[in-house]
């Protein structure tokens, strides 16, 4: 499929007017028209409530809900789709596993989290540690913006019971080596739970491979519709856990005397679950699945590459993160001397631009490196080097009049 | 639109930093943030309740911002408190539903911000640290 084709595939392209270059998909990815498609398509003309009715069109709603788990296991990697449970997104999930795993701990028992972390796999842990005494530790980063794993010995000891780490930066766009986190988290009998929701916009996977416990991911950003995610957990740990929320799908029976509750993943699913942004998930996972997936991380890298050169060539501008392309995907953010993240995306969006500036739910990250807040670019399969071009240009053009 | 946010009033205003400091013996030092970007702004009074002797603020922002912390700066010193509270009044007026502002007509430079609702509370934060301050000074 060709870049144009590929484009093509996100109506929101030949919605807009141009200039439109959109470099903001780690914050929400554009929905495809699979997606779009499915989405309208059951909440127009095949809507019921799913696990419940027995009348044609409930069952045919809860096939869908059903295939779309399917689909988004397979996306995964894996093998049986009842280890996928149907979420609002990353910051459900991890709150859900937050809440399970946490209140197993005793006072003294540790956490371990990074400097990388996005405050969704920060604050879930914090709330529960403080519930049960337990202490919530941090993996450094190096001065590139990567996890430092040589000093992960420091951070990690016989009290951890609990490790959790992005699978990507939506800062730096570093990629975590989680084999190794995973080697060292199992020779202390820590669990790892991983943040997929920057990795997963970026191809297929095999979380099983991963070697993780927990895989979180929302369904925005998979170009899907918002509302919806995933959350893989490994069968052993998701029958150990306890119920999150209450009420709805979760139960097996109610009496006054005692409740029991159903077996994962409708365990976890409590209420009427986002039917329409899931079955809209598990269509954006299908069609996904489908792409050259090779192609598309050598053009990514490649974009990345343009992006890195260009902003090493503006004396004003530092790259926060690796400046290769290596061990890293296309999320790439930077300072400005003397100027406001803030006023440099509020000008760029005069031509079309649309970046964020902030410190992307990083406020450790951005401590850590020195730094209130940074300007970030991040990419997607739909971007092209029109985007990049009109970036650098842009940003000349912004400096000038701010600096 | 986003353009018309960087006019030269607002820029000038920026640069100008009225106001930037810290008092010797401020009666009342508050410090507000916008959780969007981590901006910050340390305001610190000195006075009575009825009448603003003088008036400091650190401010680590944006342009809106510091535009908006340089012209408290400027105008705050002497005047009453009375005042200024009408002027946080206009300021949310102007922004909300564009009831251009009579007593500090500056305020007029920041009419471009009501079309981006992100950005209203950029220009709102050193408004809402002074009113904060206000608070304290008058014992509320």
């Amino acid at each position: 499929m060709s870049p144009s084709e590929l484009r093509a595939e996100f109506p929101i392209f030949a919605a807009r007017p141009r200039p439109f270059h959109y470099l903001d998909s780690a914050a929400t990815g554009q929905i495809c028209r699979a997606a779009a498609q499915a989405l309208l398509g059951f909440e127009a003309a095949a809507r019921a409530n799913v696990k419940r009715g027995v009348y044609r069109l409930a069952d045919e709603a809860t096939q869908a809900f059903d295939r779309a788990r399917a689909e988004i296991a397979a996306y995964l990697g894996v093998r049986d789709a009842r280890e996928v449970i149907l979420t609002s997104g990353t910051t459900f999930g991890l709150n859900l596993l937050a809440h399970g795993l946490v209140g197993r701990l005793a006072p003294g028992d540790e956490i371990l989290l990074s400097t990388l972390e996005h405050h969704s796999n920060i604050v879930p842990w914090q709330l529960a540690a403080g519930r049960v005494g337990a202490v919530i530790r941090a993996i450094p980063v190096t001065a590139e913006g990567r996890l430092d794993l040589d000093r992960l010995d420091e951070v990690l000891s016989r009290r951890t019971r609990i490790v959790s780490v992005t699978h990507v930066s939506n800062v730096t766009g570093a990629v975590s080596d989680i084999g190794r986190i995973v080697e060292a988290a199992r020779a202390v009998g820590a669990r790892v739970v991983v943040d997929g929701a920057q990795r997963v916009p970026h191809g297929p996977l095999d979380v099983e491979a991963l070697g993780c416990d927990a895989y979180a991911l929302s369904g925005h950003k998979l170009f899907a519709a918002t509302g919806a995610g995933a959350l893989w957990i490994r069968r052993d740990l998701a029958e150990e856990l306890p119920p999150f929320l209450g009420g709805g799908e979760m139960i097996r029976r109610v009496s006054f005397a005692g409740t029991s509750f159903a077996a994962p993943p409708h365990r976890f699913e409590a209420g009427t679950p986002p039917i329409g942004p899931a079955i809209a998930l598990g269509a954006a996972a299908a069609w996904l699945a489908g792409l050259d997936w090779q192609a598309l991380a050598e053009a990514e890298a490649a974009l990345t590459a343009r992006l890195l050169a260009g902003l090493a060539a503006i004396p004003a501008v530092r790259v926060v993160g690796p400046t290769g392309t290596q061990g890293r995907l296309g999320v790439v953010s930077f300072a400005v001397d003397d100027v406001h993240p803030h006023d440099l995306c509020q000008l760029l969006d005069s031509r079309g631009l649309c970046l964020r500036g902030g410190h992307h739910c990083a406020q450790p990250l951005h401590d850590a490196l020195g730094l209130e807040a940074t300007t970030r670019a991040s990419l997607a399969l739909y971007n092209d080097a029109s985007d990049i071009d009109a970036l650098l240009e842009g940003l000349e053009w912004a400096i000038r009049r701010l600096a | 639109m986003s353009e018309r946010l960087y006019d030269e009033a607002i820029l000038a205003e920026a640069k100008s930093q009225a106001g930037a400091g810290a008092l010797e013996c401020p009666a009342v030092r508050v410090e507000a943030d916008n959780p969007l970007c981590g901006d910050r702004i340390t305001l610190e009074l000195a006075g009575s309740p009825a009448r603003i002797e003088a008036l400091a603020h650190r401010t680590r922002g944006c342009l809106l911002t510091r535009a908006a912390a340089s012209l408290i700066g400027r105008r705050a010193p002497g005047a009453s408190t009375a005042d200024l509270r009408a002027a946080i009044a206009e300021l949310e007026a102007l922004l909300t539903a564009g009831t251009p502002a009579e007593r500090w007509p500056e305020l007029a430079m920041f009419t471009p911000v009501r079309a981006v609702r992100s950005r209203h509370d950029c220009v709102l934060l050193p408004f809402r640290a002074l009113a904060e301050a206000l608070d304290r000074l008058e014992g509320r």
